[in-house]
Protein backbone atom coordinates (compact mmCIF):
# COMPACT_ATOMS: atom_id res chain seq x y z
CA UNK A 1 0.00 0.00 0.00
CA UNK A 2 2.99 2.12 -0.41
CA UNK A 3 1.46 3.42 -3.34
CA UNK A 4 -1.33 5.48 -1.68
CA UNK A 5 -1.97 9.13 -0.17
CA UNK A 6 -3.45 8.70 2.90
CA UNK A 7 -4.97 11.91 4.75
CA UNK A 8 -6.89 10.26 7.31
CA UNK A 9 -5.96 12.51 10.35
CA UNK A 10 -8.85 15.20 10.44
CA UNK A 11 -7.68 17.14 13.18
CA UNK A 12 -4.64 17.99 10.95
CA UNK A 13 -6.61 18.37 7.98
CA UNK A 14 -8.48 21.19 10.02
CA UNK A 15 -5.35 22.50 11.08
CA UNK A 16 -4.27 23.51 7.56
CA UNK A 17 -7.57 24.68 6.65
CA UNK A 18 -7.16 27.15 9.69
CA UNK A 19 -3.62 28.15 8.37
CA UNK A 20 -5.10 28.52 4.89
CA UNK A 21 -7.77 31.12 6.38
CA UNK A 22 -5.58 32.77 8.85
CA UNK A 23 -3.39 33.20 5.66
CA UNK A 24 -5.92 34.76 3.26
CA UNK A 25 -6.59 36.92 5.78
CA UNK A 26 -3.86 38.35 7.32
CA UNK A 27 -2.78 38.61 3.37
CA UNK A 28 -5.71 40.14 2.18
CA UNK A 29 -5.70 37.91 -0.51
CA UNK A 30 -8.66 36.07 -2.46
CA UNK A 31 -8.52 32.61 -1.95
CA UNK A 32 -5.81 30.05 -1.00
CA UNK A 33 -5.12 26.51 -1.49
CA UNK A 34 -3.07 23.54 -0.79
CA UNK A 35 -2.47 21.18 -3.27
CA UNK A 36 0.05 17.58 -3.47
CA UNK A 37 2.36 17.58 -6.24
CA UNK A 38 0.01 14.95 -8.06
CA UNK A 39 -2.99 18.14 -8.01
CA UNK A 40 -5.18 16.92 -5.55
CA UNK A 41 -6.43 19.13 -3.17
CA UNK A 42 -5.76 19.10 0.50
CA UNK A 43 -7.39 22.22 1.59
CA UNK A 44 -8.49 25.37 0.66
CA UNK A 45 -9.81 28.98 2.60
CA UNK A 46 -13.28 29.51 3.06
CA UNK A 47 -15.56 31.10 0.14
CA UNK A 48 -13.75 29.47 -2.74
CA UNK A 49 -16.97 27.40 -4.05
CA UNK A 50 -16.82 29.75 -7.56
CA UNK A 51 -13.13 28.32 -7.94
CA UNK A 52 -13.16 25.35 -10.08
CA UNK A 53 -10.72 23.36 -7.40
CA UNK A 54 -9.94 19.91 -9.32
CA UNK A 55 -9.02 21.91 -13.01
CA UNK A 56 -6.78 24.99 -10.58
CA UNK A 57 -4.95 21.67 -8.51
CA UNK A 58 -4.41 19.91 -12.04
CA UNK A 59 -3.32 23.52 -14.10
CA UNK A 60 -1.07 24.36 -11.06
CA UNK A 61 0.53 20.84 -10.24
CA UNK A 62 1.36 20.83 -14.39
CA UNK A 63 3.05 24.28 -14.26
CA UNK A 64 5.12 23.01 -11.22
CA UNK A 65 5.89 20.16 -12.90
CA UNK A 66 7.13 21.74 -15.56
CA UNK A 67 9.17 24.33 -13.95
CA UNK A 68 10.51 21.73 -12.38
CA UNK A 69 11.77 20.11 -15.27
CA UNK A 70 13.26 22.95 -16.07
CA UNK A 71 15.14 23.99 -12.97
CA UNK A 72 16.87 20.50 -13.12
CA UNK A 73 17.63 21.28 -16.64
CA UNK A 74 19.43 24.02 -15.67
CA UNK A 75 21.06 22.09 -12.84
CA UNK A 76 18.90 23.92 -9.96
CA UNK A 77 16.98 21.29 -7.22
CA UNK A 78 13.52 23.21 -7.60
CA UNK A 79 12.12 26.46 -8.37
CA UNK A 80 10.64 27.20 -4.70
CA UNK A 81 8.30 30.31 -5.91
CA UNK A 82 6.18 30.97 -8.85
CA UNK A 83 4.71 33.72 -9.62
CA UNK A 84 2.29 34.96 -12.48
CA UNK A 85 0.51 38.01 -12.87
CA UNK A 86 -2.53 39.00 -14.99
CA UNK A 87 -4.22 42.26 -15.52
CA UNK A 88 -6.86 41.50 -12.32
CA UNK A 89 -5.60 38.53 -10.85
CA UNK A 90 -2.18 37.20 -9.25
CA UNK A 91 -1.11 34.19 -8.50
CA UNK A 92 1.77 32.91 -5.96
CA UNK A 93 2.94 29.59 -5.62
CA UNK A 94 5.23 28.24 -3.43
CA UNK A 95 6.10 24.74 -2.42
CA UNK A 96 5.80 23.03 1.19
CA UNK A 97 8.98 21.09 1.62
CA UNK A 98 9.08 19.98 -1.71
CA UNK A 99 6.21 17.92 -0.89
CA UNK A 100 2.92 20.53 -1.41
CA UNK A 101 1.90 23.87 -3.49
CA UNK A 102 0.54 26.44 -1.58
CA UNK A 103 -1.70 28.71 -4.77
CA UNK A 104 -2.40 32.15 -3.02
CA UNK A 105 -4.74 34.10 -5.43
CA UNK A 106 -4.58 37.48 -5.09
CA UNK A 107 -5.89 40.93 -6.78
CA UNK A 108 -4.70 44.86 -6.43
CA UNK A 109 -6.50 44.59 -3.10
CA UNK A 110 -2.85 44.15 -2.12
CA UNK A 111 0.60 43.53 -2.85
CA UNK A 112 3.16 40.93 -3.82
CA UNK A 113 5.64 42.20 -1.26
CA UNK A 114 2.93 41.21 1.74
CA UNK A 115 1.77 38.04 -0.06
CA UNK A 116 5.30 36.86 -0.19
CA UNK A 117 6.18 38.07 3.49
CA UNK A 118 2.78 35.98 4.99
CA UNK A 119 3.40 32.96 2.77
CA UNK A 120 7.03 32.86 4.22
CA UNK A 121 4.96 33.31 7.64
CA UNK A 122 2.48 30.27 7.31
CA UNK A 123 5.11 27.92 4.80
CA UNK A 124 6.65 26.81 8.13
CA UNK A 125 3.58 26.29 10.10
CA UNK A 126 2.59 23.86 6.62
CA UNK A 127 5.71 22.71 7.53
CA UNK A 128 5.14 21.23 10.76
CA UNK A 129 1.75 19.96 9.50
CA UNK A 130 3.14 18.24 7.09
CA UNK A 131 5.70 16.47 9.31
CA UNK A 132 2.68 15.58 11.43
CA UNK A 133 0.69 14.17 8.95
CA UNK A 134 3.25 12.21 8.00
CA UNK A 135 3.70 11.01 11.34
CA UNK A 136 0.56 10.18 12.24
CA UNK A 137 -0.28 7.92 8.79
CA UNK A 138 2.54 5.98 9.88
CA UNK A 139 1.55 5.34 13.90
CA UNK A 140 -2.23 4.95 12.81
CA UNK A 141 -3.69 1.60 11.24
CA UNK A 142 -5.42 2.43 8.29
CA UNK A 143 -8.78 1.07 7.24
CA UNK A 144 -8.17 -1.32 4.14
CA UNK A 145 -11.65 -0.14 2.21
CA UNK A 146 -10.43 -2.09 -1.14
CA UNK A 147 -10.18 -5.62 1.02
CA UNK A 148 -13.40 -6.91 0.55
CA UNK A 149 -14.82 -5.05 -2.40
CA UNK A 150 -16.41 -7.41 -5.40
CA UNK A 151 -16.20 -7.83 -8.71
CA UNK A 152 -20.06 -6.41 -8.40
CA UNK A 153 -18.69 -3.57 -6.19
CA UNK A 154 -16.43 -2.44 -9.08
CA UNK A 155 -19.13 -2.83 -12.04
CA UNK A 156 -21.62 -0.78 -10.11
CA UNK A 157 -19.41 2.34 -10.06
CA UNK A 158 -19.99 2.60 -13.61
CA UNK A 159 -23.39 2.83 -13.50
CA UNK A 160 -22.89 6.69 -14.73
CA UNK A 161 -24.04 6.96 -18.32
CA UNK A 162 -21.89 6.50 -21.40
CA UNK A 163 -22.59 3.29 -23.01
CA UNK B 1 -0.06 7.59 -6.26
CA UNK B 2 -3.59 7.14 -5.20
CA UNK B 3 -5.20 9.80 -2.88
CA UNK B 4 -7.25 8.79 -0.58
CA UNK B 5 -8.96 11.68 1.96
CA UNK B 6 -10.77 10.28 4.70
CA UNK B 7 -11.97 13.52 5.84
CA UNK B 8 -13.84 14.12 2.69
CA UNK B 9 -14.11 10.41 1.91
CA UNK B 10 -12.47 11.00 -1.23
CA UNK B 11 -10.64 8.03 -3.43
CA UNK B 12 -8.43 9.73 -6.18
CA UNK B 13 -6.71 7.58 -8.90
CA UNK B 14 -4.70 9.05 -11.92
CA UNK B 15 -5.06 7.34 -15.46
CA UNK B 16 -2.94 7.98 -17.91
CA UNK B 17 -3.89 7.62 -22.10
CA UNK B 18 -0.43 7.27 -23.80
CA UNK B 19 0.69 6.52 -27.25
CA UNK B 20 1.92 7.99 -30.51
CA UNK B 21 1.21 11.12 -32.59
CA UNK B 22 -2.28 11.12 -33.31
CA UNK B 23 -3.35 7.78 -32.20
CA UNK B 24 -6.35 9.04 -30.53
CA UNK B 25 -5.61 9.99 -27.14
CA UNK B 26 -7.19 12.73 -27.13
CA UNK B 27 -10.39 11.49 -28.97
CA UNK B 28 -10.95 9.21 -25.88
CA UNK B 29 -11.05 11.69 -23.75
CA UNK B 30 -13.27 14.09 -25.34
CA UNK B 31 -15.78 11.30 -26.48
CA UNK B 32 -16.15 10.38 -22.62
CA UNK B 33 -16.31 14.04 -22.13
CA UNK B 34 -19.32 14.36 -24.42
CA UNK B 35 -20.85 11.12 -23.22
CA UNK B 36 -20.73 12.04 -19.24
CA UNK B 37 -23.56 13.35 -17.10
CA UNK B 38 -22.49 16.78 -16.24
CA UNK B 39 -22.93 16.17 -12.75
CA UNK B 40 -20.29 13.88 -12.84
CA UNK B 41 -17.93 15.48 -15.21
CA UNK B 42 -15.63 18.54 -13.84
CA UNK B 43 -13.93 20.86 -16.98
CA UNK B 44 -11.99 19.15 -19.60
CA UNK B 45 -8.53 20.99 -20.34
CA UNK B 46 -6.50 20.68 -23.07
CA UNK B 47 -3.25 22.33 -23.35
CA UNK B 48 -2.98 22.32 -27.40
CA UNK B 49 -1.01 23.80 -30.11
CA UNK B 50 -2.94 26.40 -32.28
CA UNK B 51 -3.10 23.14 -34.75
CA UNK B 52 -5.26 21.02 -32.22
CA UNK B 53 -2.09 19.13 -31.30
CA UNK B 54 -1.43 18.02 -27.28
CA UNK B 55 1.50 20.47 -26.34
CA UNK B 56 1.20 19.51 -22.59
CA UNK B 57 -1.87 17.51 -21.72
CA UNK B 58 -5.44 16.98 -21.30
CA UNK B 59 -7.13 16.22 -18.51
CA UNK B 60 -10.67 15.64 -17.17
CA UNK B 61 -11.77 15.15 -13.95
CA UNK B 62 -14.91 11.66 -13.75
CA UNK B 63 -16.89 10.94 -10.94
CA UNK B 64 -17.82 7.31 -10.63
CA UNK B 65 -20.23 5.84 -7.74
CA UNK B 66 -18.95 5.02 -4.38
CA UNK B 67 -16.93 1.94 -2.48
CA UNK B 68 -17.68 1.58 0.97
CA UNK B 69 -18.81 5.11 1.45
CA UNK B 70 -15.69 6.76 -0.42
CA UNK B 71 -16.84 8.77 -3.76
CA UNK B 72 -14.18 7.40 -5.98
CA UNK B 73 -12.96 9.51 -8.55
CA UNK B 74 -10.49 9.23 -11.90
CA UNK B 75 -8.33 11.95 -13.34
CA UNK B 76 -7.77 11.20 -16.72
CA UNK B 77 -4.51 12.92 -18.46
CA UNK B 78 -3.55 12.49 -22.11
CA UNK B 79 0.29 12.76 -22.77
CA UNK B 80 1.53 15.01 -25.98
CA UNK B 81 2.49 11.86 -28.59
CA UNK B 82 4.97 13.60 -30.61
CA UNK B 83 8.36 12.47 -30.21
CA UNK B 84 9.79 16.03 -29.36
CA UNK B 85 7.47 16.45 -26.58
CA UNK B 86 9.23 13.51 -24.25
CA UNK B 87 10.25 15.85 -21.49
CA UNK B 88 6.08 16.78 -21.04
CA UNK B 89 5.34 13.14 -21.35
CA UNK B 90 7.71 11.96 -18.44
CA UNK B 91 6.08 14.07 -16.17
CA UNK B 92 2.25 13.65 -16.75
CA UNK B 93 3.30 9.99 -15.99
CA UNK B 94 4.28 10.92 -12.48
CA UNK B 95 1.83 9.41 -10.12
CA UNK B 96 -0.15 7.79 -12.45
CA UNK B 97 -1.98 4.72 -11.09
CA UNK B 98 -2.54 2.76 -14.58
CA UNK B 99 -2.00 3.79 -18.28
CA UNK B 100 -4.11 3.08 -21.11
CA UNK B 101 -1.96 2.48 -24.44
CA UNK B 102 -3.45 3.71 -27.74
CA UNK B 103 -2.24 2.25 -30.81
CA UNK B 104 -2.77 3.40 -34.17
CA UNK B 105 -3.82 0.45 -35.91
CA UNK B 106 -2.64 1.64 -39.18
CA UNK B 107 0.11 -0.26 -40.88
CA UNK B 108 2.40 2.75 -41.29
CA UNK B 109 2.28 3.73 -38.04
CA UNK B 110 3.34 0.14 -36.57
CA UNK B 111 7.00 1.76 -36.23
CA UNK B 112 5.66 4.62 -33.77
CA UNK B 113 3.62 2.59 -32.01
CA UNK B 114 6.45 -0.12 -31.31
CA UNK B 115 8.76 3.26 -29.97
CA UNK B 116 5.33 5.05 -28.16
CA UNK B 117 6.04 1.41 -25.98
CA UNK B 118 9.43 1.49 -25.84
CA UNK B 119 8.87 4.67 -24.71
CA UNK B 120 6.78 4.35 -21.91
CA UNK B 121 8.92 1.71 -20.82
CA UNK B 122 11.54 3.78 -20.43
CA UNK B 123 9.67 6.94 -18.62
CA UNK B 124 7.61 4.87 -16.25
CA UNK B 125 11.31 3.43 -15.35
CA UNK B 126 12.73 6.99 -14.55
CA UNK B 127 9.68 7.34 -12.17
CA UNK B 128 10.39 3.85 -10.47
CA UNK B 129 6.97 2.33 -12.37
CA UNK B 130 7.88 -0.98 -14.09
CA UNK B 131 6.00 -1.63 -17.16
CA UNK B 132 5.25 -5.09 -16.28
CA UNK B 133 3.28 -4.97 -13.24
CA UNK B 134 1.54 -1.26 -13.61
CA UNK B 135 -1.77 -1.61 -14.49
CA UNK B 136 -2.31 -1.47 -17.89
CA UNK B 137 -4.98 -1.95 -21.14
CA UNK B 138 -4.29 -1.94 -24.28
CA UNK B 139 -6.58 0.07 -27.10
CA UNK B 140 -6.16 -0.84 -30.82
CA UNK B 141 -7.65 2.01 -32.63
CA UNK B 142 -8.86 3.11 -35.74
CA UNK B 143 -9.78 0.01 -36.68
CA UNK B 144 -12.77 1.58 -39.55
CA UNK B 145 -9.44 2.67 -41.45
CA UNK B 146 -8.42 0.53 -44.65
CA UNK B 147 -4.72 -0.55 -44.34
CA UNK B 148 -4.90 -1.93 -40.87
CA UNK B 149 -2.63 -4.72 -39.10
CA UNK B 150 -4.36 -7.44 -38.30
CA UNK B 151 -5.38 -7.46 -34.05
CA UNK B 152 -3.02 -10.61 -33.67
CA UNK B 153 -0.21 -9.07 -35.04
CA UNK B 154 -1.03 -5.92 -32.64
CA UNK B 155 -0.88 -8.14 -29.87
CA UNK B 156 1.72 -9.92 -30.86
CA UNK B 157 4.09 -7.05 -30.88
CA UNK B 158 2.57 -5.16 -28.00
CA UNK B 159 0.25 -7.80 -25.56
CA UNK B 160 3.48 -9.42 -24.00
CA UNK B 161 1.68 -9.15 -20.87
CA UNK B 162 -1.49 -10.43 -21.59
CA UNK B 163 -3.06 -7.47 -20.57
CA UNK B 164 -7.16 -6.65 -21.79
CA UNK B 165 -6.78 -4.86 -25.07
CA UNK B 166 -9.84 -3.45 -27.05
CA UNK B 167 -10.41 -2.62 -30.62
CA UNK B 168 -11.81 1.11 -30.56
CA UNK B 169 -12.88 3.28 -33.24
CA UNK B 170 -12.50 6.25 -30.80
CA UNK B 171 -14.08 9.25 -32.65
CA UNK B 172 -17.08 7.39 -33.04
CA UNK B 173 -16.61 5.75 -29.38
CA UNK B 174 -16.68 2.22 -30.25
CA UNK B 175 -14.44 0.70 -27.45
CA UNK B 176 -13.74 4.01 -25.61
CA UNK B 177 -15.74 3.16 -22.72
CA UNK B 178 -14.46 -0.61 -22.25
CA UNK B 179 -10.93 0.82 -22.14
CA UNK B 180 -11.93 3.12 -19.23
CA UNK B 181 -13.88 0.77 -17.45
CA UNK B 182 -11.23 -1.90 -17.27
CA UNK B 183 -8.40 0.48 -16.54
CA UNK B 184 -10.67 1.29 -13.56
CA UNK B 185 -11.00 -2.57 -12.94
CA UNK B 186 -7.10 -2.97 -12.92
CA UNK B 187 -6.60 0.10 -10.57
CA UNK B 188 -8.91 -1.12 -8.14
CA UNK B 189 -7.82 -5.00 -7.93
CA UNK B 190 -3.90 -3.55 -7.55
CA UNK B 191 -5.25 -1.93 -4.95
CA UNK B 192 -7.52 -4.45 -3.25
CA UNK B 193 -3.82 -6.18 -3.32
Amino acid sequence: MDNLFWLSDEKILEKFEVELNRLKVESNAKATFLIDKNGQLIGSSKNTENYDKTSIGALVAGNVAATGGLANLLGEKEFSILFHEGENEHVHISLVAGKLILVVIFDETTSLGLIRLRVKKSLKVFEKLLRDLEKSSQENNRENIFSDITEDDIDNLFNIGGE
Amino acid sequence: MSFINYSTREINCKIVYYGPGLCGKTANLQYIYDKTDPNLKGKMISLATETDRTLFFDFMPLKLGEIKGFKVRFHLYTVPGQVFYDASRKLILKGADGVVFVADSQMDRMDANLDSFDNLRDNLKEHGYDLDTIPLVLQYNKRDLPDIVPVKELEEALNFRGVKSFEAIAIKGVGVFETLKQIAKEIIIKLKG
